[in-house]
């Protein structure tokens, strides 16, 4: 077990570092020149060759990936091109902001997608099923800035009952969290509908029934903790869908987490800013599944010991 | 004398299933009665609606069938008007129910404890103590060892016969009046299966209860009912008590389907299988078609990035065989005894050490091309017809693969090709344009036969190739089997678990456990003097189809 845990971690760092040379490479070969944008308009070549050479884009590619390298393993992600500061202290000033964006969202998509898939699944082919599996692909197909609008137009504009952007109080998360869970509420409705159908079916629930245990301790007792295992797995992986939801709600509610960071650096193109969220975010992937892999044993039984 | 009042009466029960088409009747009119204390077995082939009427008589029927009419009597007291609530308390209460797959009927992720305890609790039977005393007493009684331990551990952690102990454990705990039990040692081993049957005859006179045992299986009939009700396409075909359905069975279908149990020793003082056509023996070498030297096939060796540790022990070991030409190997064992593996290794299919030639080819280490002309040699027929036919494939299409893969003819000439194996596996040539859905389980094999003679081989690895069928339907297909052997020279490496079937193929014998042959020879020297301790216990457990009183009388009357 131990052991098995150790390989996991050697391949996220193996994972990281392969993201870091691809978004290295990628940003290089970007059309644009962050060193004429940070030169000006007004700049001559002389000055923009300066200003490389300040930033150490003069040098040979490997050399500036390795000088990189070697920074991240000390911690230091470069500084940013625009905002004199450190991307590192950027990041961490705005990382809490987008845990709890991001937690709340995640505790909407699940509690949402957990009732109703549940209650799709008991109800199959009922009235309740075709009503949520519609909701629930509406939900999956909408974008989602047209969610946000919506959601902002009805409670914010026309019912003022929560603010319309901002950050602070508990008010505030709530349309966020709506609209990034929103859209994963209707993914894992489904999948918690297809795992529930399949669990009801299994040689065990019926035992449990046969023994006369009530519909709802079949399905809450022996049913759903079953149905979890598939969901919790898709848990770890959906934190990377997660993050590019993040982008888009912090970018509409102008909410200060690194979504909204990464969205101002990639339109300055500052290159160690976007390097520097796209790792934290793959980091964030990386853990998510990590987490989930740890608490598969907890939750199924027969993974444990080997 | 006077009939005792019954516990359980059935009259005229019906089921109808929903299907796109309409309802369509399942069970038709079915009526018998349960007396206090005894044992009735519902038999019958599948799809004659043993299970359901269980299914109804605990009111669990899946939403796709209903209960279309007939009543249902516990005690005196109706139970298909019950409302939900009294059902529930009657459910693991006053009748419990076991079911067919050990594997699968307990909540994997629950501990043996709390499944337990759950039906004890809910029905208050914890006899005065808690009802984690109540459970350990119930391991006690079905024979787990260790039952305190047993009680934190999961599902997972027990073998199949354990698993089916905890669920007779389960089904007993609450003192029902009435056991159900759908099968309950069919997915079992033998051996283990011998020990279930004696555990449920023996709680059944320190529980009290009465007990409804289905099973398909006319062996496990003998050996455990009292009376016996015969279904068939839901319908009762007939009942009445043990020795009269065994000895004077007055419908035909009774008769037929006794017949065609197959039984161990059936075939003592000859060599080979009968033979059932009158063809002259085909002209054959006569060194073996399949050599195998030395064969050991491990699972699972280094894997992952960091494989290291040491390899799980060989699930062959050093195995030595040979098969002749127009000959039957019988490979015989319990789960997990490595047969598949077996099979499975000599066609290539998985990486073995060891030597494994057919026909003169040694295939250890061959490249995927040089292998191609030997698997022509060499094909498999496999246990489930219904999971080894593509459901999207024509069945001509199924069967013509094989000669398209290895380019053999013109499109054409294929169809013709095909054409002759139907009619060589007893099916119609235009029966080629339909789908694998359209067929029986006992046509469907015959369609996997026709694909596996498709490439003309020489040696076809059967694989618990009649296990899924119904007796009647398997005694046809093994019919089959030894009629292209005689006529065609085919060698059969032939896997199974049941010994009587083995028996009735074989020329030649292995007997597997744990990976390596505990015994080998003819047929006559395994079945009529086995040497070996476990091939013996393996042919003590196997079932006899024969009441044991009429056994008694036969050796009664032989002596006399």
């Amino acid at each position: 077990m131990a052991s098995l845990f150790a390989q996991r971690i050697v391949q996220a760092a193996l994972i990281l570092l392969g993201v870091a040379l691809v978004t290295f490479l990628l940003l290089h070969y970007l059309p644009a020149d962050p060193a004429a944008l940070i030169a000006g308009r007004s700049a001559n070549a002389q000055m923009i060759a300066n200003v490389r050479h300040q930033l150490g884009l003069d040098l040979p590619l490997p050399l500036q990936f390795w000088r990189y390298l070697s920074g991240l393993l000390r911690g230091d992600l470069g500084r940013s091109y625009i905002q004199r500061s450190e991307v590192a202290t950027l990041i961490v000033a705005r990382i809490p902001a987008t845990l709890v964006l991001m937690l709340t969202g995640i505790l909407v998509e699940v509690a949402l997608g957990l009732v109703f898939g549940i209650l799709a699944a008991v109800k199959r082919n009922g009235f309740a099923d075709r009503a949520v599996m519609t909701l629930a692909f509406v939900g999956v197909s909408s974008p989602q800035f047209v969610i946000a609008l919506l959601l902002l137009y009805v409670f914010a504009a026309e019912l003022g009952w929560f603010p319309m952007s901002g950050y602070g109080t508990p008010a505030h998360v709530v349309l966020p969290a709506l609209t990034l869970g929103l859209l994963g509420a209707g993914w894992y409705a489904r999948m918690v509908r297809s795992a529930m159908i399949d669990v009801l079916n299994q040689d065990y629930v019926r035992t449990a029934r046969a023994k006369g245990l009530s519909w709802r301790r079949v399905i809450l007792r022996h049913a759903l903790p079953n149905a979890l295992l598939p969901i919790v797995a898709m848990i770890g992986i959906d934190i990377g869908q997660f993050m590019g939801g993040v982008v888009v709600v912090e970018a509409v509610y102008g909410w200060p987490g690194i979504g909204q960071l990464a969205w101002q650096a990639i339109q300055q193109v500052d290159v160690p800013i976007i390097m520097g969220v796209t790792l934290v975010s793959s980091l964030a992937i990386v853990l998510g599944n990590l987490l989930a892999d740890a608490v598969a044993p907890v939750l199924d039984p027969r993974i444990r010991g080997r | 004398m006077t009939t005792p009042e019954p516990l359980l009466a059935i009259t005229d029960l019906s089921i109808d299933a929903r299907t796109p088409e309409g309802l369509r009747p399942v069970l038709d009119g079915v009526s018998f009665a349960l007396v206090p204390g005894e044992t009735l077995c519902l038999a019958g082939e599948s799809g004659s609606g043993k299970s359901l009427t269980a299914l109804s008589i605990m009111r669990l029927l899946s939403p796709s069938l209903r209960q279309r009419g007939g009543s249902i009597k516990l005690a005196g007291r109706e139970l298909t008007t019950l409302p939900e609530r009294a059902m529930r308390q009657l459910r693991g209460g006053d009748i419990a129910m076991i079911f067919q797959e050990p594997m699968t009927s307990l909540n994997p992720v629950m501990t043996i404890g709390a499944q337990l305890t759950e039906a004890i609790r809910i029905h208050g039977a914890t006899d005065g103590g808690s009802a984690e005393t109540r459970a350990r007493a119930m391991l006690d009684a079905v024979h787990i060892n260790e039952p305190a331990r047993r009680l934190g551990q999961y599902p997972h952690e027990l073998s199949g016969g354990m698993r089916q102990r905890v669920m007779i454990a389960m089904a007993l705990s609450c003192r029902p009046k009435v056991l159900i039990a759908d099968e309950p040692t069919t997915a079992l081993d033998v051996t283990v299966q011998a020990q279930i049957l004696t555990l449920m005859r023996e709680l059944k006179g320190e529980f009290g209860t009465s007990i409804i045992l289905i099973t398909h299986d006319m062996g496990v009939v003998a050996e455990m009912a009292d009376r016996v009700a015969l279904l068939r396409a839901g319908r009762m075909v007939e009942q009445g008590s043990l020795t009269q359905i065994f000895e004077q069975p007055r419908e035909a279908y009774t008769k037929q389907l006794l017949d065609a149990v197959p039984r161990l020793g059936a075939f003592r003082g000859t060599d080979g299988p009968p033979r059932v056509t009158a063809a002259p023996p085909p002209v054959l070498p006569a060194g073996p078609i399949l050599f195998v030297r030395d064969l050991e096939v491990t699972y699972g060796g280094a894997t992952g990035w960091f494989g290291r540790g040491s390899p799980p022990p060989p699930v062959v070991k050093r195995v030595n065989f040979e098969l002749k030409a127009g000959e039957t190997l019988g490979l015989v064992g319990e789960s997990g005894s490595g047969k598949s593996t077996i099979g499975k290794a000599v066609l290539g299919l998985i990486p073995f050490t060891g030597e494994v030639v057919i026909d003169g080819v040694a295939i250890a280490g061959l490249s995927p091309g040089a292998m191609k002309p030997v698997r022509r040699k060499a094909q498999m027929i496999f246990q489930d017809p219904y999971a080894s036919l593509d459901p999207r494939m024509s069945v001509g299409e199924s069967i013509a693969e094989p000669l398209a893969i290895h380019g053999i003819g013109t499109r054409n000439e294929r169809r013709e090709r095909v054409a002759l194996l139907l009619r060589r596996v007893h099916l119609t040539p235009d029966q080629a344009t339909r789908y694998p859905h359209e067929f029986s389980g006992g046509q469907r094999q015959r369609i996997c036969i026709a694909r596996a003679l498709a490439l003309e081989p020489k040696i076809i690895v059967a694989d618990e190739s009649v296990s899924a069928l119904d007796v009647s339907v398997r005694a046809h297909v093994l019919d089959l089997l030894l009629e292209l052997q005689e006529e065609m020279g085919l060698s059969y490496l032939f896997i199974s678990h049941d010994m009587a079937v083995v028996e009735r193929m074989s020329h030649q014998v292995a007997v597997m456990r744990g990976g390596a042959f505990v015994e080998t020879g003819s047929r006559r020297a395994v079945f009529e003097n086995p040497v070996d301790t476990y091939t013996r216990a393996l042919m003590r457990a196997v079932p006899v189809p024969i009441p044991s009183t009429i056994r008694h009388q036969d050796r009664v009357t032989a002596s006399a």
